[in-house]
C-alpha cells in the first residue's frame, strides 16, 4: 500500500467529515432495511405453521367394523383400542388427538416393545425409538426395579420443531410429531433440542457390518412415513434425526403401533384422546397419570401410570 | 520469510493436507460411520471447530472494523490483513460444519427453504450475507493497489490486477475516494452484523432450553468476548510474524494489539469465572456435576493445563512481563490456538447430560452412549481443512496487496 499516497489524497476536514455522516447514514438505512426485513422474516416464520399432510374431508379413512366381536368396556384393550382407532380414522385428522399411556406398574422390562420397534422400522445402530430404562431402587432388602418405556413424547409445545432450519420437522393437526427425510439435511440441532433424548441420528451403520457378510435384511426398505425408504447409497434416512412417530403409516391403515401390539403385559395403549368413549381418555385422567419432565412445559402426550 | 522456516513449513504443510484428504475423502464416500459422535453426544470436533473458526472470524473483522472506521492510523498496516483472516476463518468455519451435516447435498436448503423461527437459519443467512460484504470489503480495500499493479506488475499480480481491479490503469483520486467511502459505509454495516452473529452463535446454544449447561443468558457475551480474544489473537500473531517491515511502526502496532489482547483476555477470564463459579457455588444440579466433569473430569488437563495455563497465563505473562513484539506474537499465538479448548469445553460437556439415568444401559449400542473422544478420523478431516485454510491464507498474503510491501518482502508490488 502507497501510505504516503494516500496521505496526500486526503480530503481536508470539513469533507471528511461529511463523508464520515454520509457513510453513518448510508450504513444505517442499510442495517434498517435489514432490520426491517429481519423482523418480517421472524414474524412470517413464528405465525405459519408447516405440514404438508391432506385434512378435512381428504383425511377421514372409513374403515370395516369388526362385525363378529361385540366390543364393550370390559373387552380385552387391545380390541377396545382398535375399534377406538377405527373411529377415530373416521374424523377429519384435525379433530384426532393421539395420546399414549403406559402402565409402569404393568411394564415387566423385557424389551419386546423396542425390539418390535426396530423390526418394524429397520432401525440401524446407533438409532432407538423406545428404549426401555430400568432403574433399580432401594438397598438390599428393599429393593424394586423401575421399568419407563421412553417413545418420542409429541410434545404439544415440542422444543424440537421450532429449531430446525429448513421446516423438515413438524407437529401435525393430530399431534404427531414427524421428520419428512426428504428435507432434513442431518445438522443434529433437533436431537440437541430434545430433553428426553428422544431424537437420535442416523449415521448409516448397519449391525452386521465386521461380519463375513452383511445380511439381505438390513438393506430391507422402511415404510415410516407411508413411503419407501431404501437406506441404500446413503440415502435417506441415512444422515437424518429419526424419531418414533406412534407409526403412523400403521396408523394411516387402521394398525395399532407395533409397541403396543407387542406389549406381553398389556401395559402401552394408545388411542384417540378426543374420543370420550377412547381406553386411553379414561386412562389419563386417573390421579396416578404423570407426565415426564412436566417442569420443561413441553406438554407431553405420553402418560404414565405410576 | 527467511529460508529455513520455509522448507519445514512446506513439509508441514504437504503431510498435513496428504493425511487430511485421505480424512476428507473417507468422509464424502462413507459419510459419519468413523466419527465417534453418535445420537447422544450428537456434535464433537467438527461443531467446535465450526464456533471455533466463526469466533476468530468475528474477531478479526471488529479489529480490522474499527481500524477502518475509526481511522485507527497506527492499526492501518494490518487491516487488510485482519480482514482477509477473516474471510478464510469463516470459510473453514463453513467447511467444517459442512462436514457435519448429515446430507451434505442439501445445504441449500437453508437458503431455498429457510425457517427463520430457527436460531441456526438465521445463522447461515447473517453468515452468508457477512461473507459477501467481506468480499467486497476487501476488494475495495485493495482494488487501488490492484489498478496499481496492472500497469507495474507482471506476471500472476498483474494479471491479478487486471482481472480484479475493474478499471483501465490506476485509479483516479475520486474513484479511490469513493472506494475508501463505500469501505466505511460496509464496515459500519459489518460492524452489528458480526456482533449479531458471533454472539448469535452463543445464542444458538442458549435458547436450547433442553441443555442446562448452555441455557445461560450469559452465552452469547461469552462468545461475542472469545471471538474478540481469539481474532485479535490470531491477528497479532499474524502481524507479528507477516508483517515485512520490521520497523519502529510495525512494532509499535504490534504492541498496541498486545494491550488490546490483554485487556479482552481480561475481561473473558472474568466472565468465565462468573460462567463457572454462579452454578458452582453451592454445589448443586446438572450444570455443577458437568462443571466437576469440566474440571476435574477425565479430561481436567484440558482446561487446566492448555486452557488455564496455555492460553491464560501464560500469555498474561508474556504480555506483561516481556514487552516485546515477539512476546506478543507468541502470546497471540497461544491464546488463538488454546481458544479450541473452549469451545470443545462448551460443545462436549453440554451434551453429557441425560435426563434419565439408565437410558445409556436401555439400549446398548456404541452410539448411544454420553461419552465422546474425537476419532482419528475427525481429526483428519479437521487438519484437511486446517490445510485448505493455510493454503488460502498463503494464497492471499502471496498474491494480494494484504500488507505494505518494502523492497525487500516476497509478494508482489506495485
Amino acid at each position: 500500500m502507497n501510505d504516503a499516497r494516500h496521505r496526500t489524497d486526503e480530503p481536508p476536514a470539513e469533507t471528511s467529515s461529511t463523508d464520515n455522516r454520509r457513510a453513518f447514514l448510508k450504513a444505517a438505512a442499510l442495517l434498517g432495511g435489514a432490520a426491517a426485513a429481519g423482523t418480517a422474516a421472524l414474524v412470517h416464520a413464528k405465525r405459519t405453521t408447516v405440514g404438508n399432510e391432506p385434512t378435512g374431508a381428504a383425511s377421514v379413512r372409513e374403515l370395516p367394523p369388526l362385525k363378529s366381536i361385540a366390543i364393550e368396556r370390559r373387552s380385552d384393550p387391545l380390541l377396545r383400542m382398535q375399534e377406538a382407532l377405527r373411529r377415530a380414522l373416521a374424523k377429519p385428522v384435525e379433530e384426532r388427538r393421539w395420546l399414549m399411556v403406559i402402565d409402569t406398574r404393568k411394564c415387566v422390562g423385557c424389551h419386546a416393545c423396542t425390539i418390535a420397534c426396530v423390526a418394524e422400522n429397520r432401525l440401524p445402530p446407533g438409532v432407538v425409538y423406545r428404549p426401555v430404562v430400568t432403574e433399580e431402587l432401594g438397598v438390599f432388602p428393599n429393593v424394586a426395579l423401575r421399568f419407563t418405556p421412553r417413545p418420542c413424547m409429541h410434545c404439544d409445545q415440542p422444543p424440537c420443531t421450532p429449531v430446525c432450519p429448513v421446516k423438515a420437522t413438524w407437529k401435525r393437526p393430530d399431534g404427531i410429531v414427524v421428520i419428512d427425510y426428504d428435507k432434513c439435511i442431518g445438522c443434529g440441532y433437533c436431537v440437541t433440542a430434545c430433553p428426553y433424548n428422544a431424537r437420535t441420528r442416523n449415521l448409516g451403520e448397519y449391525y452386521t457390518d465386521g461380519t463375513p457378510a452383511r445380511q439381505p435384511y438390513e438393506s430391507r426398505p422402511s415404510f415410516e412415513y407411508g413411503k419407501l425408504w431404501d437406506r441404500e447409497g446413503h440415502r435417506s434416512p441415512v444422515g437424518n434425526a429419526r424419531k418414533c412417530h406412534f407409526c403412523l403409516h400403521r396408523l394411516e391403515e387402521g394398525m395399532l403401533p407395533e409397541c403396543v401390539t407387542s406389549c406381553i403385559g398389556r401395559a402401552t395403549f394408545f388411542g384417540d384422546a378426543a374420543d370420550p368413549d377412547a381406553l386411553v381418555a379414561e386412562l389419563c385422567a386417573r390421579p396416578n397419570a404423570r407426565r415426564l419432565l412436566e417442569e420443561k412445559g413441553t406438554a407431553p402426550r405420553v402418560v404414565y401410570l405410576v | 520469510m527467511r529460508l529455513h522456516w520455509r522448507i519445514p513449513l512446506w513439509i508441514a504443510w504437504l503431510a498435513a493436507a496428504a493425511w487430511g484428504s485421505l480424512g476428507f475423502i473417507e468422509r464424502l464416500s462413507g459419510g459419519h460411520a468413523a466419527g465417534n459422535y453418535g445420537s447422544y453426544v450428537v456434535w464433537g470436533l467438527w461443531v467446535s471447530a465450526y464456533i471455533y473458526f466463526v469466533g476468530i472470524s468475528a474477531g478479526s473483522f471488529l479489529l480490522s472494523s474499527l481500524i477502518y472506521v475509526f481511522g485507527e492510523r497506527r492499526f492501518e498496516r494490518i487491516g487488510r490483513l485482519a480482514l482477509f483472516t477473516a474471510i478464510v476463518s469463516l470459510c473453514m468455519a463453513l467447511f467444517s460444519i459442512w462436514c457435519d451435516l448429515g446430507q451434505m447435498s442439501r445445504f441449500h436448503r437453508i437458503f431455498t427453504s429457510p425457517n427463520f423461527g430457527s436460531m441456526m437459519a438465521w445463522m447461515v443467512w447473517l453468515y452468508s450475507i457477512y461473507l459477501l460484504l467481506m468480499l467486497i470489503e476487501l476488494w475495495l480495500a485493495t482494488r487501488a493497489d490492484l489498478g496499481r499493479w496492472q500497469a507495474s506488475a507482471r506476471g500472476a499480480c498483474g494479471v491479478i490486477g487486471r482481472l480484479l481491479a475493474c478499471s483501465r490503469g490506476p485509479l483516479d483520486a475520486r474513484q479511490e475516494r469513493s472506494c475508501r467511502h463505500w469501505l466505511k459505509v460496509l464496515l459500519l454495516t459489518g460492524i452489528p452484523l458480526a456482533i449479531a452473529f458471533s454472539g448469535g452463535v452463543g445464542a444458538l446454544f442458549s435458547t436450547l432450553s433442553a441443555r442446562a449447561f448452555w441455557h445461560t443468558p450469559l452465552m452469547p457475551i461469552l462468545f461475542l468476548t472469545g471471538a474478540l480474544v481469539s481474532g485479535v489473537g490470531l491477528v497479532a500473531f499474524l502481524a507479528a510474524v507477516f508483517s515485512p517491515q520490521r520497523g519502529e511502526d510495525q512494532r509499535d502496532t504490534v504492541l498496541l494489539l498486545g494491550r488490546a489482547l490483554l485487556g479482552l483476555l481480561v475481561f473473558d477470564v472474568i466472565l468465565e469465572w462468573a460462567e463457572f463459579s454462579v452454578p458452582m457455588w453451592y454445589g448443586v444440579g446438572p450444570e455443577y456435576s458437568l462443571l466437576m466433569r469440566v474440571l476435574f473430569g477425565e479430561f481436567w488437563w484440558v482446561f487446566w493445563v492448555l486452557h488455564v495455563g496455555l492460553g491464560c497465563v501464560v500469555p498474561i505473562l508474556l504480555l506483561t512481563v516481556r514487552w516485546r513484539a515477539w512476546s506478543v506474537g507468541l502470546a497471540g499465538l497461544l491464546v488463538a490456538v488454546t481458544f479450541m479448548t473452549v469451545r470443545l469445553n462448551i460443545v462436549i460437556p453440554g451434551l453429557l447430560d441425560p435426563h434419565f439415568q439408565g437410558l445409556q444401559t436401555a439400549f446398548t449400542d456404541h452410539r448411544l452412549v454420553f461419552w465422546y473422544v474425537p476419532s482419528v478420523f475427525e481429526w483428519q478431516v479437521t487438519c484437511f481443512i486446517l490445510a485448505v485454510g493455510a493454503a488460502l491464507f498463503y494464497l492471499g498474503f502471496r498474491f494480494l496487496p494484504l500488507v505494505p510491501r518494502d523492497e525487500g518482502a516476497a509478494g508482489c508490488k506495485a
